[in-house]
């Protein structure tokens, strides 16, 4: 029998694109001490850590070890985890295995990115495979625009509803205080003015580049109310890959295998039948406008090839049915090796009824989601109940 | 708070040489010597390039070497107006460029390659491709032995 397990404190920076005035420990330091003081809580009140960071954007390895000051980690165990944009959300995933397996009742999951200080687009090309991949790249944006061409022409989604993604994004992030791009006045005609980057993505369809951290206690069944007035317990933690090249997967961005997979098990696990029905709010990783619309049809949202119909109706809208990134998501701050785990505590904070001016009424369940350049899914499910 | 907080500027240039294994060494001595596309199959039918050792989707090993293309069509496709440091060479890419999934004739997976056409609205999914060579003595077994996928107009139904 597992142990049940919550997250209980969340804290985050304030995501920008360039922060000069704090070197990466400082900033790391900054979120954990939003974290812990939420709680009146010190270093002594974690047993264990988990820290997610893109290594090869800043370029400083180890960083585990740099960091042990920063974390208050000296003398207690600490795991590090480095696997693409998922990584966030996948230390929330090892908090849980941490704690519900028996080991340790208090984890402080910490994920950061500071993307100004290295070369993002330069950097990531080595995430390509060495031998078969890097010798005709195009980049994040050049693979995601060539992705979602196949998802238009599946779905036949119109730049007109991707472009609504970005206006929803950056009008939600207006209530965040922690939210890099805020847009009271963006407009449909505005995000199809923008650039082209890659066509059909225009500048206004593509998450920035961020700095920020995040910091998010998980606690064990028996702490957890002490903890927190309100904890948000875990009803779900899976994670599922694709295959490895970015060509295996014929329909890559319309049908995401590894979503899919990670519905199917997540679903399960909580009792989800009909996601808009049971969810209260989602905080879902979408690098793109497009990808929103994509990831609608695989979450079980809408049916497929029905992304742009679901957000033409207003239901992931602030007063829909269910609101989508009321935080303002990815489109809204991106400092990668935080950006899952930021879905994971917005979601916690939803359910904690601690959200701040972007808290959706009567939250009972929420859905996060990490997404790893479609190739890996993190998924959870939290909600007010003890499981 | 400090007035003025220094940014220490650093430049790291390392060097790497990956072995290319067993599959990659013949996939690309093919390519090179003979312009010819090897890929693996599945017990079950699946054509996978890059050639591996399992199939993805049915998690078995794969059993024999298939020829694949040199035909294609395009799986998906985008122009980039972003510049971009080409990887292999550190210098910028002029932009515009094509750039698309190439799905190989007999072959079930795609791979990414450059396409000849910087207007978006000329390619579609399921546009004919074929491969445009680089010379002989440019050639060094990799995908950049190719130049780009021209597009087959002509033959579009």
């Amino acid at each position: 029998m597992r142990g049940a397990v919550a997250a209980v404190a969340v804290g985050q920076t304030d995501h920008v694109s360039r922060r000069l005035d704090v070197g990466i420990p400082e900033m790391v330091r900054e979120a954990v001490d939003r974290c812990l003081e939420t709680r009146d809580l010190t270093f002594a009140d974690v047993d264990a850590l988990v820290l997610g960071n893109m290594e090869m954007f800043e370029g400083v390895n180890l960083v585990e070890h740099w960091l042990v000051d920063a974390l208050g980690a000296a003398g207690k165990p600490v795991w590090k985890l480095n696997n693409g944009g998922t990584v966030g959300a996948s230390t929330a995933i090892a908090a849980y295995y941490l704690i519900a397996s028996g080991f340790h009742r208090r984890v402080l999951c910490v994920g950061f990115e500071k993307q100004s200080e290295g070369s993002a687009q330069s950097s990531i090309t080595t995430v390509g495979d060495p031998i078969w991949e890097r010798a005709v790249m195009a980049g994040a944006i050049g693979n995601f625009a060539a992705m979602t061409s196949v998802y238009v022409n599946e779905s036949g989604v119109t730049a007109e509803q991707a472009a609504r993604v970005a206006v929803k994004a950056r009008r939600n992030a207006c209530l965040n205080p922690h939210a890099q791009l805020k847009m009271p006045d963006l407009t449909v005609e505005d995000v199809l003015a923008s650039d082209m980057l890659a066509y059909p993505v225009r500048k206004l369809d593509f998450c920035p580049s961020s700095d920020g951290a995040c910091a998010v206690l998980f606690a064990a069944e028996d702490l957890a109310a002490s903890l927190a007035p309100k904890p948000a317990w875990i009803h779900a933690a899976v994670t599922a890959h694709d295959q490895q090249y970015m060509g295996d997967s014929p329909k890559r961005l319309a049908e995401m295998r590894s979503l899919i997979e990670a519905r199917r098990k997540g679903y399960a696990f909580a009792g989800i039948e009909d996601p808009v029905r049971d969810f209260d709010v989602a905080e879902i990783y979408e690098p793109a406008t497009y990808a929103e619309l994509a990831m609608y049809e695989c979450l079980g949202f809408c049916e497929q090839g029905g992304g742009g119909r679901f957000i033409d109706a207003g239901v992931p809208e602030l007063d829909g049915a269910l609101p989508v990134n009321p935080s303002g998501g990815v489109l809204s701050a991106n400092p990668v090796g935080a950006t899952a785990l930021i879905r994971v505590g917005e979601a916690a904070m939803q359910v904690m009824n601690e959200a701040g001016e972007h808290q959706i009424p009567n939250v009972r369940t929420a859905l996060a989601t990490g997404y790893g350049g479609n190739a890996w899914t993190d998924l959870l499910i939290l909600r007010t109940e003890k499981p | 708070m400090i007035d003025e907080p220094l940014r220490l500027k650093q430049q790291v240039t390392l060097e790497y040489r990956f072995a290319a294994g067993e599959y990659a060494s013949r996939f690309f001595r093919t390519l090179k010597e003979e312009q010819r596309f090897l890929a693996r199959r599945c017990p079950n039918g699946h054509v996978l390039l890059p050639p591996r050792p399992v199939c993805g989707l049915c998690n078995v090993a794969t059993a024999d070497w298939v020829e694949v293309g040199p035909r294609a069509t395009l799986g998906g496709y985008t122009v980039v107006y972003v510049p971009f440091t080409d990887p292999m060479t550190g210098e910028g890419r002029p932009v515009p460029y094509g750039f698309g999934l190439i799905r190989f004739d007999g072959c079930d997976t795609s791979v990414y390659h450059l396409v000849d056409e910087t207007d978006p609205h000329r390619l579609r999914i399921g546009l004919p491709v074929e491969p445009v060579w680089r010379d002989a003595s440019e050639r060094k077994g990799t995908f950049a032995d190719i130049r780009h996928f021209r597009p087959l107009y002509e033959e579009d139904a």
